[in-house]
């Protein structure tokens, strides 16, 4: 027989670990489950590989995938990745250990939560942060029952229709099944408008809302007024942002936000086709204890030494159960230190530097767009930094199939007839010029 | 493992930087307008590339993986990581690829999920799987949905229960809450098995469902599954499998054919992709044929959820192929009967027979407390386990005993390793009984002494500028 | 030996009541402390909420438990303790000096139904 490497079982070790059981044979273990169901015949999968087999099989499976030049956003962003952090997050220690149960132990990962909570708290200038969520678009969902557990009895929560697609979709399907309903407000003028927030409010029975500091045209919203109008009508303001952007737009706190969300993805985490990625929810003060997810504190050992600890457990599902706020048992743990470790190494200065190289490009790329003459501007003068809309004046098919042939992925088609471009970092004038130059030949 | 007292803000000074960024070759964007501008301060670490790595090498020395050694934690299927899934994981031909990418740019990315989705299917029975969920709570979650999915699609609206027993994952509870359905609980046997006698007059037209794990959260195989399902069905609920203690059957039951409607999978449990200290974990949910309709409106996550896991689970499937999938329950049942019957002389096993991949103990059979001296609890017995280099087992779950001890050994481990572990539990049964003190001092020889949680809980510093 | 005061309503759930004219003084019993361990925080309604007899009001937590809190009577809050916010082991230094929630009182006659000192005495096996 031949060996397999993860199973470091001898024929000799299995027979003397069955004589000391007591039984003869292993299928002996399974007696108790009832024979029609022992599955009878092979099961219907491929024979075994080999390492390098496995290694050939899947390089020919990514060699399937496009390799092209991301000028898309809508909620993931090709920003660079320093190569110190996949070094640091590959380290065993981090990467094969379990949540830190045993923190005598895992001093490693809870300290380095407690820096990401540090992180996430300066960046949206929140007073506290969990220790993760899974995504974005789950955070929000988190938001929106927390908004309601927050203001007892009021079970409708208001979007902007400003918000990316997949975000809105996520907490519509939580909503309907939290019994939670929503209410819209829509963008007009290229952005959550204002009046539209104070009519729904004046409906009443508003928990809170959710509302995007940069839209899903890649506008800069103006949330003036918005922590005002929500407060007085005992509603949460939930700002709903991208953390790399943070670093030069206006932070949740300064809007008077209650709660901040986002997905921490554009903060160096691969593309990835969508995952992992990381959630984050900063709040403020008064309503810790109804946050969702794990929370790390510090306090001392028995020696007086520093030490971190996972705290605040009993608002959680294990000890709460049914009247927790949320089911999160987890987080994104290594996500977070993927996160922690890029915002170590960028400082302030540096995701100043991202945001001021990627907000060039995109401004250099959407001068040139409109000078082909092809696109129209829905939105002129509005404040953007790396992602914007065009309308194009002819179907966009011919122009997005050849951008793709030259190896760009660009001019997403939304929901509204636009097409979407972001411009990162990564993103280099050559590139820029030639997206440009296939626009004009089309 | 040493001690190193450092936050990566204590290393910061000013002016110093970590990053490396090309020349801005562009003009000038105009200025944000004033009113839009960050004010506020933005105070992250000013360190070197240097600081960094090493911060976090010290840092990750003060943790313990699967890889630093033995992690017997219950219920939570500890196996080794293999290389090949992380390697696999981190092509460029994958993690370049933007989400929003049309189905004809990503077709090596589609075929993984169709391939996984035919793989998870023969394991389970299960006919189709939704890949969005980023963990097992969050599996569980969307899998209560699509039973509420299932009911309301039918018109069927009065069924806002679920009915799960007394010794499931607190997580059932708070999932079903999420998901608007209420709990009930129902009891189980002496034996450790749902008392069947004690679920008939539960079950009535208002029932969604109910959620088991089986093997139960004893390790203990339900033996009247065929009974409880067919209860179950017969009055119209859905049979919702947690997945979370799939390890054991892997190869030789599977949950559809038990009758199961529902199910979701913890990749990161049985199917080896590492748990990261806490997530990335990826639960798809699978689906009986019936239910497959109840799918499509169901969105938890971004995108396609946590792709990157996928991954790393389709390279272990590949590497176990038909051949070795049996092999994952045979040997991950076989050790852990092999560490019951070892111990049971030592610690108290409050229900004889057979066991699948786990089983619980009742805490020490000597706990030592005589006089004035208090006995050594299951807490002490995990403590001490540290200092000997291993992880402790899960403790205090299930709630059905008091000093709840459970082990999970997985198949990876060599029985090299489990007699290690089987003579260092004995070794601590015989401290206990001649001084429990070693136990309750314990650790002795990790980077932290216990610290206190009373304090942390009471004076919240949850932020390097709340500890200034 | 858990303290236990003579002159005070007790529920079953371990709430004590001292009642001045019609307002309900409700705090935890020095037995309900005790099994509580270290409490961490005390979960309390806001000033005007209203409270039901033999329904949640609020929460003791410790590190590792929550412990619901079940009103005695029915009525409106008309003063919460909030010296607890900051100190919640007050509870444990003195459970009978440290009341939890103050309740304007709807119906007076809930009172009846709740143990004296002796039978609340002989609930808890002492």
């Amino acid at each position: 027989m031949a060996g397999f490497p993860y199973f470091p079982h001898t024929e000799a070790d299995v027979q003397s670990m069955l004589d000391r059981i007591g039984v003869k044979k292993v299928e002996d273990l399974y007696a108790d489950v009832p024979k029609e169901f022992v599955k009878k015949g092979a099961y219907a999968l491929p024979d075994a590989m080999s390492e390098p087999e496995v290694r050939a099989w899947m390089n020919g499976l990514a060699g399937m995938n496009a390799r092209l030049k991301v000028f898309v956003g809508a909620g993931a962003y090709d920003h660079y990745t320093p190569s110190v952090i996949p070094y640091i997050t590959s380290r065993s220690e981090f990467l094969t250990a379990y949540t830190p149960y045993q923190c005598e132990i895992s001093q490693g990962t809870l300290r380095y939560i407690f820096e990401y909570q540090s992180m996430v708290c300066e960046l949206t200038g929140m007073d506290i942060s969990n220790a993760s969520l899974y995504d974005g678009p789950t955070a929000a969902a988190e938001a929106m029952k927390m908004a309601v557990a927050c203001t007892k009895k009021k079970t409708r929560v208001l979007l902007s229709q400003g918000l990316l697609p997949h975000v809105i979709k996520v907490v519509e399907t939580y909503a309907k099944f939290h019994g939670v309903e929503i209410g819209y407000v829509p963008v007009m003028d290229g952005q959550t408008c204002p009046n539209c927030l104070k009519a729904e409010l004046a409906k009443g029975d508003v928990a809170g809302l959710i509302a995007p500091e940069i839209n899903r045209y890649g506008i800069v919203e103006d949330h003036t007024g918005f922590a005002d109008a929500l407060h007085a009508a005992k509603a949460l303001l939930v700002e709903y942002c991208d953390p790399s952007t943070l670093a030069v737009i206006k932070s949740p706190a300064e809007w008077g936000a209650d709660i901040a969300v986002g997905d921490g993805q554009s903060l160096g985490i691969p593309l990835c086709f969508g995952g992992p990625y990381v959630g984050f929810m900063g709040v403020k003060k008064e309503y810790m204890r109804k946050m969702p997810g794990r929370i790390v504190g510090q306090t001392t050992d028995k020696d007086g030494k520093r030490a971190y600890v996972l705290t605040l457990q009993a608002r959680e599902q294990h000890i709460k159960r049914e009247k927790a706020t949320s089911n999160i048992c987890s987080n994104e743990s290594l996500m977070a230190l993927w996160v922690t470790v890029y915002l170590s190494l960028m400082g302030p200065e540096g995701l100043r530097e991202v945001n001021r190289i990627s907000c060039d490009g995109a401004h250099y790329l959407k001068d040139a767009l409109m000078a082909t003459g092809q696109f129209e501007d829905p939105f002129p003068g509005k404040p953007f930094l790396k992602e914007f809309v065009l309308k194009p004046k002819k179907f966009p098919g011919m122009m997005q199939k050849r951008l793709e042939e030259a190896g760009y992925f660009a001019a997403l088609d939304t929901e509204e007839g636009y097409v979407s471009f972001c411009v990162t970092e990564q993103r280099t004038k050559e590139e820029i010029d030639g997206l440009v130059q296939i626009v004009k030949e089309g | 493992m040493k001690y190193y007292d450092k936050l990566i803000f204590e290393l910061s000074k000013e002016g110093r930087t970590g990053y490396s960024l090309p020349a801005n070759r562009f003009p000038a964007a105009p200025e944000l307008p004033v009113a839009l501008r960050r004010e506020a301060s933005l105070d992250l670490p000013e360190v070197s590339e240097v600081d960094v790595v090493r911060h976090y090498t010290n840092l990750s020395q003060m943790n313990f993986g699967v890889d630093t050694g033995f992690y017997p934690l219950g219920s939570c299927t500890m196996k080794y990581n293999p290389k090949v899934n992380e390697e696999v994981a981190a092509l460029p031909g994958f993690t370049g690829l933007h989400p929003l990418m049309h189905a004809g740019l990503t077709k090596g990315a589609l075929k993984v999920y169709q391939e996984m989705n035919k793989a998870l299917a023969a394991i389970t029975g299960m006919e189709a799987f939704t890949f969005d969920p980023c963990a097992g709570a969050h599996g569980e979650l969307t899998g209560l949905m699509i039973m509420r999915q299932y009911h309301m699609m039918r018109g069927d609206l009065k069924r806002t229960k679920v009915i799960v027993p007394d010794s499931a994952h607190g997580t059932n509870p708070a999932s079903a809450a999420v998901c608007g359905l209420e709990i009930v609980e129902v009891k189980s046997l002496e034996n450790g098995r749902v008392d069947v006698e004690a679920l008939k007059p539960l079950l009535d037209e208002t029932v969604a469902g109910m959620m088991m794990t089986n093997p139960n959260t004893l390790g203990l195989f339900e033996t009247q599954i065929k009974e409880i399902t067919e209860l179950v069905h017969g009055i119209g609920g859905l049979m919702y499998y947690d997945g979370a203690n799939m390890n054991p059957l892997m190869g030789v039951v599977r949950p559809g054919d038990m009758g199961f409607d529902i199910m979701h999978l913890n990749l990161h449990k049985t199917f080896s992709t590492p748990h990261g200290g806490g997530g990335p974990g990826s639960g798809p949910v699978g689906v009986a044929a019936h239910l497959v309709d109840c799918l499509p409106d169901i969105r938890v996550s971004g995108f396609h959820g946590n792709f990157g896991v996928i991954l790393r689970a389709y390279a272990y499937i590949l590497m176990l192929g038909k051949q070795n999938l049996k092999k994952v329950g045979q040997y991950s049942v076989l050790s852990a009967n092999y560490i019951k019957e070892c111990l049971k002389d030592a610690y108290k096993l409050p229900i004889e027979g057979v066991c699948k991949h786990e089983f619980v103990f009742d805490g020490l059979i000597n706990d030592g407390a005589h006089d004035d001296v208090h006995g050594a609890t299951t807490l002490d017995v995990a403590k001490r386990l540290l200092d000997f280099g291993f992880h402790a087992p899960t403790i205090y779950f299930p709630l059905l005993f008091h000093q709840a001890l459970m082990i999970e050994p997985t198949e990876t481990e060599s029985k090299e390793t489990i007699d290690a572990f089987i003579d260092v539990m004995h070794k601590i049964a015989e401290e206990a009984a001649e001084d429990p003190r070693i136990l309750q001092e314990a650790p002795h020889n990790a980077p932290i002494k216990r610290p206190d949680e009373t304090a942390a809980a009471r004076n919240p510093i949850l932020k390097f500028k709340d500890a200034q | 030996m858990s303290k236990i005061i003579e002159g005070l309503k007790y529920s079953e759930s371990h709430e004590w009541v001292k009642v001045e004219g019609n307002v309900a003084v409700i705090g935890v019993t020095d037995y309900a402390q005790a099994e509580m361990g270290d409490i961490t925080y005390v979960d309390m309604p806001d000033v005007d909420d209203e409270v039901t007899a033999g329904e949640e009001f609020g929460a003791l937590e410790s590190v590792k438990a929550a412990s619901d809190l079940y009103s005695p009577v029915s009525g409106k809050v008309v003063a919460v303790n909030e010296e607890l916010d900051d100190a919640p082991e007050k509870v444990n230094e003195d459970a009978f000096e440290n009341w939890i929630i103050k309740v304007e009182m709807s119906d007076a006659s809930e009172l009846d139904a709740l143990m004296d000192a002796a039978a609340y005495k002989a609930q808890i096996g002492e």
